[in-house]
């Protein structure tokens, strides 16, 4: 019966091993910001941090999360506000939002690595599929997210 | 006007009853909302203080307004845009205003107050400014008269501004939650004014979405996120040869798997398997082994519909969607002519979130919980698969992760609702998988085009036929008789007039169409039928400007001496990308635009071919929608349709082998990233007058202006879709 530590909770789930951790995620624990969009890590709708990492989850079997600190969106912050989330609520980012929440944690991983990143950083690290087209914002909300970081440092 | 619509004719429960699932707050209550069964039709849940003032605000006593919207969210943002019309008119202060979906049960039993739910041709807002307006104001007109009563003076000497009530000769005033019980006791008056756009405050205002929060923390609930108390999953697999049916099926190893109940025949082409989560039933039904009978379906494939659309190209069955002058006559008597054939392939819709719905059945009723983009032919659907009376179902509307037509098509509900129909009483979940989603879509359109033309001394096309085959999306809705077969949508951008005014003045015209119809079915899928339509005349008349050697904008300007609005699209977009200018080698730009659904779009692309690799540097994009509600979201949307737009005429090809599909998900039918997206600079330019539709026509300019700039920059000419296969993208 694996043992999970999910946003700071150990949780324990009845689930076959094999199981991917977003549908124990989903499916057994309700937390439903993580998303399904292709099942084989082509889209990033799925995206969580397993230690800090930008994670697919819909096929990381939920036996090769045991032991590992798990953070989906729900855990990124306490009330919203991480400066991902600032910046993407300034910037009015996300269209019909489905693919936001795996966005956003793609975008947290990538700012907690690199602080500043460049737009060519943005490029080779963002590769969520996000069919509404919100990618200007994206691009725009990860520099603002940058900035409100430091701002929060100051 | 609407004013007629009744107010506190209905019984309570209805008017009164809080719609918690599909509401701005649905999120942190959503499971509090819901008591089965049939919660949400019968039970009066908790009366509360908030006053419906009329069928479109809810007034409550904290001054806060709840304004209903009819309309589906699917990223578009005309949630927004609807709500800033109704606050407009209501004059209340922005930031106390959220929303919520009526439903389409509500809607029937107060005899449709809120008009249509359809959600598609960019009809959101210009179908339904008008009556949305007047049920802002009659809310307005209310509060004032409740106002005027309570002060006893004449209502005429009042005004509403940022939720308040005015009394200008006294200085009084007051909230709106304060008058708001008294105001929703009184006759709804039968004629209001609405305000002068020139005084408008929230219209045409860059307003923020009022359905970001949390879409940014992931509480917000989508159909595949519903949760119901008892709930089972369900996993669907249908013939992935439309047309095709099952035979039988082999449920054996499936039944004894971990967390199966039950191994179900669906409709007469599928098999669905229902587990106590999703994965448990998909990992399932992978080891259902059914037989299916694809019929003469399965031995179609992409080469066999090709030669079907090519041979369309030359045969006499045209219907004739378009013509003036005397253009076959001009064409056969010409010495030479100019002619190119371009084609357009199948295309999924893919949003990202797969087909869902959750279905509650008794023998009584049935209630669903539907992403969908029409919620009264949802419950229509609903109800005949349901075998029951409309007045006993219900469907819950929930914002939509991506709509782009598919969501018009309910097939996924009738399944879910046969296979609820076969554990009575138990909610069940229906989720597509990716692949169910690509294999059993409703598509874009395949097609190809012949354009023809003859050329006058100054280069210009003195005639131009445009010979159209391929599919049509009304046909295979509702087939028409006789011959030639007509569907009259399959010349959006190359209409007479309207809203799909071919734009081009040409003395000798004509747009006729062969229809070629395939086992795969056709559907709206964003933009319609322009995509196809403009990327043939976009590109064909590059062809004849390259062809005489003038310049591409100027070629254009002589054409649209009649359309002073496209010309000016056209100018700014020119102007703003600095047309002419000069280019490094391997870049050029590319020019495009149309009108469409109402409005005039133009686009300007830059382009560099390096080494056979395509780099789109950037797109200037200029709207003319006539009035723009909120010029921030029509940016979004501008810009977001190039990314739809471009991934499909990039990498977008759905080909057939066998009958079937190949291409079953996102590894095999891309979708754009963000390091390919262009930068893009959008002018929304409204010249007022009119309401022109924003969430499509770009779509349709996006593939030719690249297109175009591709051939500026190496003189290459693509003219089969998608890119991918010609060009390295
Ligand atoms: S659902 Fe995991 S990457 Fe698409
Ligand atoms: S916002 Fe709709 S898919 Fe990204």
């Amino acid at each position: 019966m694996p043992k999970l530590s999910i946003n700071g909770e150990t949780v324990d789930v009845d689930v076959d091993p094999s199981t991917p951790l977003l549908w124990v995620l989903r499916d057994h624990l309700d937390m439903t910001g993580t998303k399904y969009g292709c099942g084989i890590a082509q889209c990033g709708a799925c995206t969580i941090h397993v230690d800090g990492v930008a994670t697919r989850c819909c096929v990381l079997p939920v036996s090769a999360a045991t032991g590992k600190k798990i953070t989906t969106i729900e855990g990124l912050s306490a009330n919203g506000d991480h400066p991902v989330q600032r910046a993407w609520v300034e910037l009015d980012t996300p269209q019909c939002g489905y693919c936001q929440p795996g966005m956003i944690m793609a975008a947290a991983a990538l700012l907690s690595e690199t602080p500043q990143p460049t737009d060519s950083d943005i490029d080779q690290r963002i590769t969520n599929i996000c069919r509404c087209g919100t990618f200007a914002r994206v691009r725009q909300g990860i520099h603002r997210a940058a900035e409100l970081a430091t701002e929060v440092k100051a | 006007m609407t004013a007629n619509m009744k107010k506190n004719t209905l019984s309570v429960d209805v008017s009164r009853r809080r719609f918690v699932i599909g509401s701005a707050t649905a999120a942190a209550g959503f499971a509090v909302g819901i008591s089965l069964p049939l919660g949400a039709i019968q039970a009066d849940s908790t009366p509360d203080a908030n006053e419906e003032i009329n069928a479109w605000v809810v007034v409550n006593e904290d001054n806060t307004v709840i304004v209903r919207v009819a309309r589906s969210e699917m990223g578009q943002g005309t949630l927004t845009g609807l709500v800033q019309l109704v606050a407009e008119e209501l004059g209340c202060d922005w930031s106390k205003v959220s929303w919520e979906f009526p439903s389409p049960g509500q809607s029937l039993a107060r005899k449709r107050p809120w008009g249509s739910f359809s959600t598609g041709g960019s009809r959101g807002i210009r179908d339904s400014h008008q009556y949305v307006r007047e049920g802002g104001a009659v809310a307005r007109e209310l509060l004032i008269a409740a106002a005027a009563q309570t002060w006893n003076v004449p209502p005429a000497e009042c005004t509403a501004d940022n939720s308040l009530i005015n009394h200008l000769p006294s200085g009084k005033s007051t909230t709106f939650g304060s008058v708001a019980r008294l105001a929703a006791t009184l006759e709804a008056p039968t004629e209001v004014t609405l305000k002068d756009p020139a005084d408008w405050t929230i219209v045409g205002k860059p307003m923020p979405r009022l359905d970001t929060a949390d879409k940014v923390t992931g509480a917000l609930r989508y159909g595949a996120d519903v949760k119901l108390p008892g709930m089972l999953h369900a996993a669907i697999h249908a013939c992935p040869v439309h047309g095709g049916k099952r035979v039988g099926f082999d449920a054996d190893v499936a039944r004894s798997m971990s967390g199966v109940r039950h191994v179900l025949a669906v409709s007469d082409d599928a098999v669905a398997v229902v587990a106590d989560s999703w994965w448990q039933a998909k990992q399932a039904l992978a080891a259902v082994k059914i037989d299916w009978d694809t019929g003469e379906n399965g031995k179609v494939d992409s080469d066999s519909i090709t030669a079907i659309l090519k041979k369309g190209l030359d045969a006499n069955d045209a219907f004739v969607g378009n013509s003036r002058g005397e253009t076959l006559n001009v064409l056969k008597d010409a010495d030479t002519v100019v002619s190119s054939e371009y084609s357009y392939p199948f295309q999924n819709h893919a949003p990202m979130e797969p087909m869902n719905a959750t279905v509650i059945w008794t023998e009584k009723s049935c209630e669903a919980w539907v992403p969908t983009q029409n919620g009264e032919a949802a419950l229509e659907t609903l109800a005949d698969a349901a075998g029951l009376f409309r007045d006993n179902c219900e469907v819950h509307k929930l914002i939509l992760g991506g709509g782009f037509g598919r969501r018009a098509n309910h097939d996924f509900l009738v399944q879910a609702a046969q296979i609820a129909k076969q554990i009575p009483g138990t909610p069940i979940k229906l989720l597509w998988s990716r692949e169910e989603d690509q294999l059993r879509g409703v598509y874009h359109p395949i097609t190809r085009s012949r354009l023809t033309a003859k050329l006058n001394d100054e280069g210009l096309p003195e005639a131009l036929h445009i010979r159209i085959s391929g599919q049509s999306i009304l046909h295979a809705l509702r087939p028409p008789l006789g011959e030639p077969k007509i569907d009259e949508a399959v010349f959006q951008a190359l209409a007479p007039e309207g809203d799909h005014a071919f734009i081009y003045g040409i003395e000798h015209f004509l747009a006729d169409h062969a229809m070629r119809n395939t086992h795969l079915r056709p559907w709206f899928w964003r933009g319609v039928n322009i995509n196809q339509n403009v990327f043939y005349v976009e590109s064909f008349l590059d062809e004849l400007a390259m062809k005489t050697g003038t310049d591409p904008l100027d070629y254009r300007r002589k054409l649209l001496r009649d359309s002073p609005e496209a010309l000016a699209v056209l100018e700014r977009a020119a102007s703003n990308a600095g047309w002419g200018r000069t280019l490094p080698p391997g870049t050029g730009l590319g020019l495009a635009l149309c009108k469409a659904f109402g409005s005039y779009v133009a686009a300007c692309a830059e382009v560099s071919v390096v080494d056979g690799k395509l780099h789109m540097k950037k797109i200037w994009a200029a709207t003319d929608p006539g009035y723009a509600v909120n010029p921030q979201q029509i940016a979004a949307q501008v810009s977001g349709s190039f990314v739809y737009g471009l991934s499909a005429a990039l990498y977008a090809e759905l080909t057939v082998k066998d009958g079937r599909v190949e291409q079953e998900n996102f590894n095999s039918y891309p979708s754009m990233k963000i390091a390919q997206m262009p930068e893009v600079e959008t002018d929304v330019m409204p010249s007022g007058g009119f309401w022109g539709g924003v969430g499509e026509p770009t779509i349709a300019v996006g593939a030719p202006a690249v297109l175009n700039a591709i051939y500026a920059a190496t003189g290459v000419r693509i003219r089969d879709l998608p890119m991918k296969d010609q060009l390295s993208v």
